[in-house]
């Protein structure tokens, strides 16, 4: 049944890249438990244990995510939503949606681990001040109103521009959440770049790297499935229009005969 | 292993969520499949321009 349903999304290629993505996710299951060392330092005066310990193995996880879920998608939701409102074709319009909803997934998904994530190694599970954690809580709750507008407008055309200006305007969240932790530092737990600047040991950088293209792989290779699943819905409706346009045609013919 | 709940929690969390949407996302495709003629079950069949403003 599983076979059957994948069947009519996939194709040889979208299958090779989930199984690719699957070994990826494997793998890096494979270095984030077991070939990388837990995080944990020497105090510089004391001399006791300090770091993440073992917390530090949802940065694998929660990392790349965070690149692609709050960045990424609704980036490419944005490209594709001016694609939209510039050409008028829905080969835009469905792609902004896939990218968002796989976005809104992501981006969910981050704050729930960075949560989790935060209890052991910031003694918190939430931060209402942390302007990191909010930015990136509006650009998901303005992600979720995307989607439910996809659902409330009756008209495709209305809904597919109304639509692309919610997500032009949710882009405009990307560079705050980005620059948050230089703009107001002292109102944030989170660091500043540590990617960027190679302050990470090789196998740590490796393995987060290594997260980051799996994931990658991940966002493409959902986008693709519910990008065609967004298309199909689409030629159901044409279908369904189709079919109610037939019906009356008939109903008038019979009509016609009835008077004739 | 220290913090192993969370870990748990964490990954646990996230590959379940992912795998339940990859899941709807089949099923929902197949249901809509089946109200749509074969010619016309791949996005690459029709013309960009059908649904021109």
């Amino acid at each position: 049944m599983f076979k059957q349903n994948q069947g009519v999304t996939s194709s040889p290629k979208s299958r090779l890249l989930g199984f690719t993505t699957l070994l990826g996710l494997v793998t890096l299951f494979v270095f984030a438990f077991f070939l990388t060392d837990p995080d944990v330092r020497l105090h510089p005066t004391t001399g006791e244990e300090i770091g993440q310990f073992d917390a530090v193995r949802l940065l694998y996880l929660h990392v790349p995510m965070a690149i692609i879920g709050p960045y990424l998608a609704p980036l490419v939701g944005a490209v594709a939503s001016i694609g939209y409102l510039v050409k008028r074709t829905p080969w835009w319009d469905v792609t902004a949606h896939a990218a968002i909803e796989v976005g809104a997934i992501f981006c969910g998904l981050v704050l729930v681990q960075g949560s989790i994530w935060g209890r052991p190694v910031w003694n918190t599970w939430w931060e209402w001040g942390d302007v990191r954690i909010m930015t990136t809580l509006i650009l998901f709750l303005m992600l979720l109103g995307y989607l439910a507008l996809r659902r409330v407008v009756a008209d495709e055309h209305k809904q597919a521009r109304r639509s692309a200006i919610v997500a032009l305007v949710a882009a405009v969240n990307l560079p705050i959440i980005n620059r948050s932790v230089e703009w107001w530092e002292s109102r944030t737990l989170h660091q500043k770049s540590t990617l960027s600047e190679l302050k990470i040991e090789d196998l740590t950088f490796f393995t987060l790297m290594m997260g980051i293209v799996v994931f990658l792989m991940l966002f493409t290779w959902l986008v693709l499935h519910r990008f065609r699943l967004g298309w199909l819905e689409k030629e159901s409706l044409k279908q369904e229009s189709l079919t109610a346009l037939e019906e009356r045609r008939a109903e008038a013919a019979i009509n016609e005969e009835g008077r004739s | 292993m220290t913090h192993l709940g969370y870990l748990i929690a964490g990954w646990g969390i996230t590959l379940v969520v992912i795998l339940a949407y990859l899941v709807s996302v089949f099923r929902r495709a197949r249901s809509v499949a089946s109200r749509v003629p074969s010619g016309r079950q791949r996005w690459m069949t029709s013309s960009e321009n059908e649904i021109r403003d």
